[in-house]
């Protein structure tokens, strides 16, 4: 059979293309909400409030330019690595289409006020339910094809993608567990301090296997890949793999420091958020030592700029994280600014980068072409990208700490230094220094959008052949 | 769901806790003992995906090997000091609730005296002295302002506090009464009994107590109702009844609890209205409701008080 003999890329430009297409709404969304915190008369009515908005756009971030691209990445990675054409286009493509129709169906029920009231799982039931489904044919075909591959190892990038669509499976379903009362209307299972405990286990291992597994698993297949050199240590990635996906899920309760958790609880939280260090560097290590031997090529590869460069912030965050769950860090960190600092240093300086550099390298290729459209217009979105991040999380850090420490302050007679009005005051410039980062970041997508919309116009869309293997292959 | 209150549930998560750590540290050494010799020359695998994606096998980074091996001793060291197995308690005791019962017995014990010492001062006295003007104002900045506003200027449903128009009275005694004890201010809704055309008159009677804008053949008409019914707590002039929390309609300050328009008095008049303050005795205590005490009642009765912005 003709198919049979070529990869499935129709699926993985269709996700391609959704990736960059997301990454502008959530973007964009974000810059909105940013600058609604700068000038408040910016919330219109009841749709375009804040508190409607923000959940859209951490939904359309994570979920849509965060999900698409590791949909479009996981299933090239998994050809390519397994030697073999996705088990099945028709589910393939049944998770293209159920996967947008999610995020529509998000777009429109965020902003009417429809919402399970549970951070970073807020769609109401019906769309729990397609996730659900969507999400097995997901697995089915990922894991169908690795069952079919045609190479006996199963490369390391497989691994992660693998930890992560299992983990995510377990964590929607635990921490969605809901009783509907009505069509839009659902509350949660648990109680109390249980269903906070369980909303952050959900919501710290969408960080760890959403977040961080996932964009390992493309760091592991692009960054060799566009380096031209062998992963440094086939070794490291075995310790830090499993290392990870055993301790990220303990991590949750630093989220909750303080709190009716119990002492207990608490305590395993912050002790397994301090081991994370180590597993979380070992990716770190492992890609950037790729580039020993090949560190020239920064200089002219904005591709590996943004590849490099995402690891740099993967670095920096995770180190930041568990500083940041030690119980006396976080009694100053928490409720603050710097939470939302961090969480933008691994989402827009990880995440952000690891992505738009992986698709700059597969736009071209899956539309025959041998480079994108203009590798200026890559530099300049590179520069501009890492300009936005910057300011953003450098603004954040200085408005997290100043809340802080206004929070904090006291007079000689015990009383508050400062009225909560004024620390919203101090950071007020800080928060529009934000609102230009995220207009950076936003700007280098538009220029992203502009270069694959020429990359691709001016190409074709072609199904790469299946190479014969050789021997090595089987070793 | 039942809550994790079973000892089980402390035991099964200490056990995974330490066979976690200890797993952890065997993985680790088990992928250590074999050192490459300096100037050796490390091989690739020997496997080959996708053309040409091949490892090397280099060996962890020592100083990467260290750092987690510290992680863990950290991990195993605070697990015995501090809380984190089930019930046991750690080697320092250590507990939440005692870090802020201790904070908190600290803070009484060197700040109550600063507060005590006003004690046996008098309100009007408190409010001239600009020491304890500024200490009563902080306590306000800190306790008051979410529903009184950082200006005390109040917000719909959250009394003004600079004015004389007050609810329950402004005496030094009365405002120590209503910080101490709370208020829960009710009005019955009369929507039902009246009727809407009745309400209406109603309200146009009471826009007319204040020389608002009014229908004046329906405040004549609201005049009887008013005289009838809502007399009963707001007084046959309108002026209120202030040992029951009734406010004066005369509304000789110009501010309204809810709003003054047609609109919301219809509402009031309409659905009633509730409300509470809660009461602060027990969490101030007498020295910090005194200073409170000085510093509401000089926002209006202190000349010398600053005007806030």
């Amino acid at each position: 059979m003709e198919t049979q003999s070529t990869y499935n890329y129709k699926v993985v430009r269709q996700f391609a293309i959704m990736t960059v297409v997301w990454g502008i709404v959530g973007m964009l969304v974000g810059v909105v909400i940013a600058a609604q915190l700068v000038w408040p008369d910016l919330n219109f009515g009841p749709w375009f409030h804040f508190g409607r908005l923000r959940p859209l756009h951490t939904n359309a971030v994570i979920f849509a330019f965060g999900g698409s691209g590791l949909f479009a990445t996981s299933y090239y990675v998994v050809q390519r690595t397994c030697n073999v054409r996705l088990i099945s286009d028709k589910i393939a493509a049944f998770t293209f289409w159920g996967w947008q129709a999610i995020i529509v169906a998000a777009v429109i029920t965020l902003p009417l006020g429809y919402t399970f009231g549970k951070e970073y799982a807020e769609l109401e039931w019906p769309i729990k339910v397609a996730i659900t489904v969507v999400w097995v044919a997901y697995a089915y075909v990922f894991f169908g094809t690795i069952g079919i591959r045609k190479v006996k190892h199963i490369y390391v990038a497989n691994w992660f993608y693998g930890a992560f669509i299992l983990a995510v499976a377990l964590l929607h379903i635990v921490n969605s567990a809901f009783v509907p009362v009505s069509l839009f209307k659902s509350y949660s299972v648990y109680s109390g301090a249980v269903d906070a405990m369980v909303q952050w286990w959900y919501g710290h291992n969408a960080v760890g296997f959403f977040l961080t597994a996932a964009f390992l698993g493309m760091m592991y297949y692009f960054v060799p890949k566009q380096a031209g050199r062998p992963i440094y240590s086939y070794r490291l990635s075995v310790v830090h793999f499993w290392a990870l996906i055993f301790t990220y899920m303990w991590a949750g309760p630093h989220h909750l420091h303080y709190t009716a958790l119990p002492d207990w609880t608490q305590s395993v939280g912050m002790v397994f958020s301090l081991v994370l260090l180590a597993p979380s560097w070992g990716g770190m290590i492992n890609g950037i030592m790729t580039l020993s031997g090949a560190w020239h090529k920064l200089r002219t590869d904005p591709i590996l700029k943004f590849l490099v460069v995402s690891l740099s912030f993967y670095g920096m965050s995770t180190f930041e994280g568990p500083m940041m769950a030690i119980k006396t860090v976080n009694a100053l960190s928490h409720y603050t600014d710097w939470t939302i600092g961090h969480v933008h240093s691994g989402a827009l300086g990880w995440v952000g980068f690891i992505t738009i550099g992986s698709i700059y390298y597969l736009i071209p290729r899956l539309w025959g072409r041998e480079q994108m459209y203009s590798m200026k217009l890559v530099e300049a979105h590179f520069w501009l990208a890492t300009v936005g991040v910057v300011l953003y999380i450098s603004a954040m850090w200085i408005s997290g700490v100043t809340e802080g420490l206004m929070w904090r302050a006291l007079n000689s007679d015990g009383t508050l230094t400062y009225s909560f009005v004024e620390s919203v005051k101090a950071t007020h410039p800080y928060l529009a220094v934000r609102v230009l980062g995220g207009a950076l970041y936003l700007s280098g997508m538009l220029l992203m959008a502009y270069n694959t919309l020429r990359t691709v116009t001016a190409g074709r869309a072609v199904d790469a052949k299946i190479p014969a293997i050789t021997a090595t292959h089987h070793a | 769901m039942s809550d994790f209150v079973s000892d089980f549930w402390g035991i099964w998560i200490s056990v995974i806790v330490i066979a976690g750590l200890l797993g952890l540290g065997y993985l680790l050494y088990s992928q250590t003992k074999s050192v490459v010799v300096k100037g050796d020359k490390v091989e690739i695998t020997g496997h080959i995906w996708d053309g040409d994606l091949a490892e090397y096998n280099n060996p962890l980074p020592r100083w990467w090997m260290w750092l987690f091996y510290l992680t863990l001793a950290f991990g195993l060291a605070y697990l015995v000091l501090y809380p984190g197995l089930g019930k046991y308690p750690g080697l320092f005791g250590w507990t939440s609730v005692g870090q802020y019962k201790k904070e908190r017995a600290d803070a009484e014990a060197k700040y109550q005296p600063l507060y005590d010492k006003y004690l046996k001062q008098d309100v009007k006295a408190l409010a001239a002295d600009p020491q304890a003007q500024e200490m009563g104002k902080r306590l306000f900045q800190t306790y008051c302002v979410q529903c009184h506003g950082s200006d005390a200027r109040g917000a719909k449903g959250f009394p003004n506090l600079v004015h004389h128009d007050w609810q329950y009275g402004g005496t030094p005694e009365k405002i120590h009464e209503t910080i101490s004890e709370g208020r829960h201010g009710q009005m019955p809704p009369f929507g039902a009994a009246f009727g809407e055309e009745k309400v209406k008159d109603v309200a146009n009677y009471v826009l007319s107590l204040s020389g608002k804008h009014h229908d004046a053949e329906r405040a004549a008409r609201g005049q009887e109702t008013f005289k009838a019914i809502c007399s009963a707590c707001h007084g046959a002039d309108g002026t209120g009844n202030q040992t029951i929390g009734a406010p004066n309609l005369t509304h000789p300050s110009g501010s309204w609890l809810y709003g003054g328009t047609e609109k919301t008095i219809i509402e009031t008049v309409t659905n009633g209205r509730s409300n509470q303050m809660p009461t602060w005795k027990d969490f101030l205590g007498e020295g910090k409701i005194h200073l409170l005490t000085a510093y509401v009642w000089g926002l209006s009765n202190n000349p010398r008080a600053p005007q806030q912005q």
